[in-house]
């Protein structure tokens, strides 16, 4: 991230955390972990469950819900609705959800400097 | 009375049936271990096996399984490593019947004993359970089972480590199970090493964690990492995952030295959270593991310990996976050069989906993708990617239907594509997609005393 005191600038997700992503049924998971621990609270500042709906619309048909786990420098994401019907019976080329997680990170979020 | 062990170490030596077919050797074979834990089942798995038996009832598991024991048999009869798998699908007791004769045939016979456990199966008792009141709802959905009832072509309860435990305590050198969990494989060994007891709750739930780090195999190795992952070294030669556990519930996990991969706390975290639900209470029939307790440190290189790891008692239900009968699906593709790569895909598909409603066929859904523009990422990646320019662009058209007719019609208009729409197109070597069967995933649960696990423990 570039320096630039009293200024916000705008990061994508990819520089500050990286992310895993799987399903269960119809609901993708995706586990957004900080990079470094002192970018935690930023994830929990700025990436709400509401700001990741958003990110989301048009993928997913259900609601988002978050959870937190500060002893990982994580946060949880469950994204209902995202796989066509998930398992078997998607047609999506991501039928179990693997790729989310980069999905996820493409979110940018304001830092301050 | 013999002292127990100080540490005891679980190799990971399948993550999902189909995982790669070296790894069981090289577990017993690059070092000490002391069990190799082997988990072949995903959600849709039992349905596919219970599939299989009824067109042969000595089938049913998980076939790999058998070769990988024949090659592996001689080393680990000789070095005492025992085996926990789910291998036994809807057939354990006939998957291990074939594992008894591949050790007879090894020259074995006197020097393996075989555990199996059963009762996790209940197609056969579905409409009992019905009657009785048991509603097996949709955990998803909240439909009652009895909405899909005629349609139901397996049903089996997900049993927790007791059982592997029990067999264990017979005397088995390798334990073939049913539907046991993938964490159960894991926690079982680690029970019967040390004495823990059914209410030692963070125990019961710090091997819980110890199961799900390492049940996805190379997957907390550096497999699927995205930290640095140009610079994990020599994935071609990965390790798979050794779980090493000390009594107190602290373990740590490590791989054979001289592997590739890589074990760091930024993988295992992102095992840690694959499949996450509420982490706060993560539930298996055997406890409920809080994953906000844990602490990851990476001792050494190579080797991450995971303490502090908090449990609570287990429910009284236990997860049922039942598989129906859905329907049908077809996924066609063509590919499209440059100029005007994505352009002409996206008119193909149109022409696509003209014809189709012009033959008056009708599905529950028609999803199209543009692989190389917005299969991965949808909207996400079509507003920050130029389109225009791209080199190539894949139409991925897939139909689903409760009719076959329709989606057999769908796999014919394909071809016709490439000589009568849009120009610049190939990639159909493959053939004409066939229609697949569907059968869908019907998560319940169920009171724990309808289920009676089995344990069966014979010499070979």
């Amino acid at each position: 991230m570039k320096k630039r005191a009293g200024r916000r600038k705008k990061v994508p997700l990819v520089e500050l955390a990286h992310a895993r992503s799987g399903d269960k049924g119809d609901t993708a998971n995706v586990g957004l972990i900080a990079l470094k621990p002192e970018y935690y609270p930023i994830l929990v500042k700025h990436v709400t469950a509401a700001r990741v709906a958003r990110h989301f619309k048009g993928m997913i048909s259900g609601p988002v819900e978050r959870y937190e786990l500060p002893n990982l420098h994580a946060l949880n994401f469950l994204l209902h609705g995202a796989l066509d019907g998930g398992g078997t019976i998607s047609l999506k080329t991501d039928a179990q959800g693997k790729v989310f997680s980069t999905a996820l990170l493409r979110l940018e979020v304001e830092v301050a400097r | 009375m013999k002292p127990r062990p100080a540490t005891v170490r679980i190799a990971a030596g399948q993550g999902f049936w189909g995982d790669w077919l070296e790894a069981p050797h090289r577990q017993v074979t690059g070092g000490p271990v002391d069990y190799l834990m082997m988990d072949y089942l995903a959600e849709v798995t039992m349905s596919i096996l219970q599939k299989q038996k009824s067109r042969d009832p000595s089938l049913g598991y998980a076939k790999d399984f058998i070769p990988q024991m024949e090659r592996i048999l001689p080393i680990v009869a000789e070095r005492r490593i025992k085996i926990t798998a789910n291998a036994g699908g809807v057939n354990p007791r006939g998957c291990a019947q074939a594992v008894a004769e591949t050790a007879r045939r090894l020259r074995l016979g006197g020097k393996l004993r075989i555990g199996v456990v059963t009762g996790d199966d209940l197609l056969g008792r579905l409409d009992g359970l019905l009657a009785r009141g048991h509603e097996l709802r949709n955990l998803d959905t909240g439909r009652p089972l009895s909405d899909v009832r005629d349609r139901v072509v397996s049903a089996n309860a997900y049993l927790g480590a007791w059982p592997v435990v029990e067999a264990l305590r017979g005397g088995a050198d390798i334990v073939v199970t049913g539907r046991v969990t993938d964490t159960g494989l894991t926690l079982a060994p680690l029970i019967h090493t040390f004495g823990w007891r059914p209410d030692a709750w963070d125990l019961l739930a710090a091997g819980t964690v110890a199961g799900h780090t390492i049940e996805c195999g190379a997957q907390c190795s550096g497999g699927n990492c995205q930290v640095d992952w140009e610079r994990i070294p020599d994935l071609a030669n990965v390790g798979y995952p050794i779980v090493e556990a000390a009594p107190g519930g602290t373990f740590e996990i490590t791989k054979h030295p001289g592997t590739g991969g890589r074990i760091s706390v930024a993988g295992v975290t992102e095992q840690l959270v694959y499949e996450m639900g509420n982490p706060a209470e993560y539930i298996t029939p055997d406890c409920i593991a809080d994953f906000t307790s844990i602490r990851l440190e990476q001792t050494a290189k190579d080797r991450v310990q995971v303490s502090g790891v908090r449990g609570r008692p287990a429910t009284d239900k236990l997860k049922v996976s039942i598989g129906y009968f859905y329907g049908y699906k077809a996924v066609g593709t063509l590919v499209y050069a440059w100029p005007d790569a994505y352009k002409k895909a996206q008119a193909a598909d149109r022409i696509l989906r003209e014809r189709l409603a012009d033959l008056g066929l009708t599905f529950e859904s028609v999803l199209t993708e543009f692989v190389g523009a917005d299969a991965t990422h949808g909207p996400l990646a079509r507003a920050s990617t130029p389109l225009d320019q791209l080199p190539e662009v894949q139409l991925r058209i897939g139909v689903r239907s409760p009719e076959k007719a329709a989606v057999e019609r769908f796999t014919r208009e394909i071809a016709p594509l490439i000589l009568n729409g849009p120009p610049s197109v190939t990639g159909f070597a493959g053939g004409r997609p066939k229609p697949e069967e569907i059968v869908a995933y019907w998560p319940a649960l169920l009171d724990k005393r309808t289920v009676e696990p089995c344990v069966e423990v014979v010499d070979v």
